[in-house]
């Protein structure tokens, strides 16, 4: 936002600041210094600063600071519109600064869908702290109470007489006085919303469409080299011979550098391996081709999708360890007249955002700066300053637009290979991930298998329900010893299963893990999602009930989960349960909303195959119908889907209903992609062998409907996702009688 | 070696191998399109190649003598090709990543055919991934695009 618009805009401004209304036409008879005079305790040079989020230069003009990585979801906008609604700004004259990694900002790890539920209040404040020192300056000036003022189209505005008067004439002033305390500090009534709730387009959509956006990848500095690296094929392996001093000789090439070797636990660090540095990608790249390295492979080389495949279903079918209980579901299942018991498989999956990993340093004796596509500045900050071995200080991380996060980029394992590699060369480095690195080498969404029973009476009612779930989990990553389903992966979409069944039994089971573990868009959502909502439909199907009606009886009344009453603890996204209770009624509306739009009733006169799904993450409710055809070579396509969402208090409707549309076609890729590993090397390498939706996989029409609501904000990004594989897998059950409980599901069903 | 891009000639000495995409992104520092797979498997840096839609990541330079380059920084002069306007007007992109490659491949079709169903888009744009799922506003922004060359 450095370009010519913006200068013309503040030329257009500091004309309209001397020549507009009421109380700067009187001024503007007198020179522009005596005019500010009238307001002035004394000039300020480097303009007004209340808080790490704004700051106003001397011309009015106002700088909002975004703490939160942009990654797609329009954060960049949404979060300056929460301070323009009580600031009073206007857009014309703000500008949007990228924040760096600085504890002083809070939270700024962008993960989570959280960005607005968790700063959505504090940023409210800020601009609302801001906007009353305007007032109070500007009250001081007219001499009258500053409660009779607002501020609103980047003046302030004394009620009774109707004067007003631009920011650019009260900033000089403002500099001088105290920071109000915060119970004087007042928010606009929900009424009176202008911004929150409206859909502003996207700052940088103009940067998006003409190529000058910069990413991680197209970062450029003077006298800057190339980096590609070779990492070990299997996790931990390690370096036995290579050719490097022939590769060094090679055209183009200025250094091949070894990296540490790495060991258990990952946590972030880089992998290890060989680096090529050289004076462009392909030279680089072309290089590494060259290296002919033998490796250690170590004990992961153990590590078989298949085989292990098998080992987790069997994991999945054994006792486990009880997490959350109500009743006596074993004495369900001796009582009932009939029990469905089902197992599901989900592979890993690698976030694949279009941006591969990218990062470039500049490291002195004493300090470093990077710039990087990070979703956790912080983060990145701690790694470089660690591996380095200088202070927090004196790491700078400049943060990119990313080009797609999905949770890779929250591992900062590429910034501390640039770092590094920049240490070592002595002049700038770029460290550039190809695809294939992305694919071989990634933080990976787990491998899971489940396993569920119903038990039913004679009417068919569910009397009991049992759910045990079995994956190498996240924290594996950060402790070697670590086989358990932790709490917090428990925690989205098992523990909080909302059905209203006397009997409860959910388990979990142990796995190890052997490559890195990751998360991923909504994380363990996505598969018990999948399980749970796959065998809801299974269950309907079997006693011959429609599946709506079979959900919206099992989600039973409305209600808030009772947590306490089954022993259990839930985290809750980490926010109060009492602020954001598991809503029984909630999660039915949107099931209501979505069947309605989808024409759910209809569906067997009208010919269509529809699945459906719901669920309930990030404190948010999303449901999903995808429709189904099948054409005559056997592959499916999506002609509609649609989706109902309830995130209460939403910013931006649109760009709330383009991660609903994303969300979901991400939901499809984590239907159809699998990572395997053989020998402990990851078997796919780009998007041949690693499926992810394109254009024909995905719906040609989709239909959201953000449920209206004054409900606290709830998240976004993450909640569309996780009832896209189980809403397709049912329908695919309606339109050919094959039931898919394994992903991926093949795109051709004819021969699957 | 001679070659000309967004109508402006320049002199490559470089390896007659090496794929375009590494010229225009690391020689002349022109970020626009992207990289993303090397394979030609993505589209993300679909450039013009007399006109022609093509994966710059997979093409060398040496067959691009005597041929006119065009990437998203040469599509139009003030952003106001009628695909641009058209990805404005339906707020496309997420990330953006992939949608210099997304606008170059659509304005190809749309530059030659104005009168599309939703199985021409599809087949046209099936080469191009986007992992954050903008397809379906793609879809509507070719079609608003289309009608735009119509009127231009």
């Amino acid at each position: 936002m450095n370009d010519n618009t913006v200068s013309h805009s503040r030329r257009a401004f500091l004309k309209r600041s001397i020549t507009a209304s009421g109380f700067t036409l009187s001024l503007s008879l007198l020179p522009g210094t005596q005019a500010q005079a009238m307001f002035a305790g004394g000039a300020s040079d480097s303009g007004f600063t209340p808080n790490v989020f704004i700051h106003f230069a001397n011309n009015g003009e106002v700088e909002i600071t975004c703490h939160r990585s942009e990654m797609g979801q329009q954060v960049r906008t949404s979060i300056p519109q929460v301070i323009i609604e009580e600031l009073g700004a206007d857009w014309q004259y703000v500008t949007i600064n990228q924040a760096t990694g600085n504890a002083k900002y809070g939270d700024q790890n962008t993960d989570g869908s959280r960005s607005i539920r968790r700063n959505f209040k504090r940023l409210r404040e800020t601009g609302a702290m801001a906007a009353l020192m305007l007032c109070t300056a500007a009250a001081k000036g007219w001499q009258v109470d500053p409660g009779e003022c607002y501020t609103e189209a980047h003046h302030v505005v004394h009620k009774p007489s109707g004067r007003r008067v631009p920011f650019a004439d009260v900033i000089a002033v403002a500099a001088t006085l105290a920071l109000p305390e915060t119970q004087d500090v007042k928010l606009k009534a929900r009424q009176n919303w202008n911004q929150i709730g409206k859909a502003v387009p996207s700052i940088d959509i103009k940067d998006m469409t003409n190529g000058s956006a910069v990413y991680g990848q197209d970062v450029v500095l003077d006298d800057m080299c190339f980096a590609v690296i070779q990492r070990p094929p299997v996790l931990f392996g390690k370096v036995k011979s290579s050719n490097q001093a022939e590769v060094k000789k090679m055209a183009g090439v200025v250094d091949v550098i070894n990296l540490p070797e790495a060991s258990a636990p990952a946590l972030f660090n880089p992998l290890g391996g060989i680096a090529v540095l050289a004076s462009n990608t392909w030279l680089a790249w072309q290089a590494v081709n060259a290296l002919n390295t033998e490796w250690d492979n170590g004990t992961n080389a153990s590590y078989n999708s298949e085989a292990y495949q098998q080992t987790l279903l069997e994991e999945a079918g054994k006792p486990g360890e009880v997490v959350r209980k109500l009743g006596d579901f074993n004495q369900a299942r001796e009582r009932a007249s009939n029990v469905i018991d089902a197992s599901y498989y989900a592979p890993h999956l690698a976030q694949a955002p279009m941006e591969p990993p990218a990062a470039t340093a500049r490291v002195t004796a004493d300090s470093a700066e990077i710039w990087a596509c990070v979703q956790s500045p912080q983060s990145a900050q701690q790694q470089v300053a660690n591996a380095l071995q200088i202070p927090l200080e004196a790491v700078t991380i400049n943060v990119t637009l990313l080009g797609g996060g999905f949770g890779r980029k929250a591992k900062p394992d590429f910034v501390v290979e640039a770092a590094l590699l920049a240490k070592a060369a002595g002049r700038p480095v770029k460290v550039i991930w190809r695809r294939e690195d992305d694919i071989k080498h990634g933080y990976y969404h787990t491998v899971s298998a489940q396993r569920l029973s119903a038990t039913l009476d004679d009417d068919n009612n569910v009397t009991g329900w049992y759910h045990k779930t079995v994956f190498p989990p996240i924290s594996s990553t950060f402790n070697s010893s670590a086989n358990k389903p932790s709490d917090g992966e428990l925690d989205l979409g098992l523990i909080d299963t909302p059905f209203a069944v006397p009997n409860l039994q959910l388990e979990r089971g142990e796995a190890d893990a052997h490559v890195r573990i990751g998360w991923l868009r909504s994380v363990a959502n996505v598969y018990h999602a999948f399980a749970t909502q796959s065998f809801v439909a299974e269950l309907a199907h079997q006693t011959n009930t429609d599946h709506k009606t079979f959900l919206l009886d099992l989600i039973g009344p409305d209600r808030h989960i009772d947590f306490a009453k089954s022993n259990a603890k839930y985290s809750n996204y980490g926010d109060d349960i009492s602020d954001y209770p598991v809503d029984t009624a909630r999660l039915k509306q949107v099931v209501e909303t979505v069947t309605k739009m989808a024409d759910w009733n209809n569906q067997a006169q009208q010919g269509r195959f529809l699945g459906l799904a719901v669920h309930r993450s990030f404190l948010s409710y999303a449901a999903a119908v995808i429709e189904v055809n099948i054409n005559e070579r056997g592959e499916w396509t999506i002609p509609n889907a649609y989706m109902a969402l309830d995130a209460g208090t939403v910013v931006n409707p649109d760009h709330v209903k383009a991660q609903c549309e994303g969300g979901l076609i991400y939901g499809i890729s984590c239907a159809i992609g699998q990572i395997t590993a053989l020998n402990g090397e990851v078997t796919q390498s780009n998007f041949h062998n690693y499926l992810v939706a394109r254009m024909p996989q995905t719906p040609v029409k989709i239909d959201v409907e953000i449920i209206q609501s004054d409900a606290l904000p709830g998240g976004v990004g993450e909640p569309p996702t996780p009832p896209a594989a189980g809403a397709l897998a049912n329908a695919l059950f309606a339109a050919t009688g094959q039931r898919f409980r394994n992903l991926p599901i093949p795109l051709n069903v004819k021969t699957a | 070696m001679k070659v000309i891009i967004n109508e402006q000639e320049f002199d490559y000495q470089g390896d007659p191998d090496m794929p375009l995409l590494w010229f225009i992104r690391d020689d002349l520092k022109m970020t626009g399109t992207k990289y993303s797979c090397g394979m030609a498997l993505c589209g993300a840096c679909t450039v013009h190649i007399d006109g022609e839609p093509t994966r710059s990541c997979q093409l060398p330079m040496n067959a691009i003598t005597g041929k006119s380059v065009t990437t998203i920084e040469g599509l139009s002069k003030d952003d106001s090709h009628p695909v641009q306007e058209a990805w404005r007007e339906h707020n496309v992109p997420q990330c953006g990543y992939c949608q210099s490659g997304q606008m170059m491949q659509a304005a190809a079709l749309v530059d030659k055919q104005q009168t599309l169903t939703d199985d021409d888009i599809e087949s046209h744009m099936a080469g191009n991934i986007c992992r954050c799922g903008t397809y379906p506003r793609i879809r509507a922004a070719v079609k608003t695009a289309a009608q735009k060359v119509v009127v231009k």
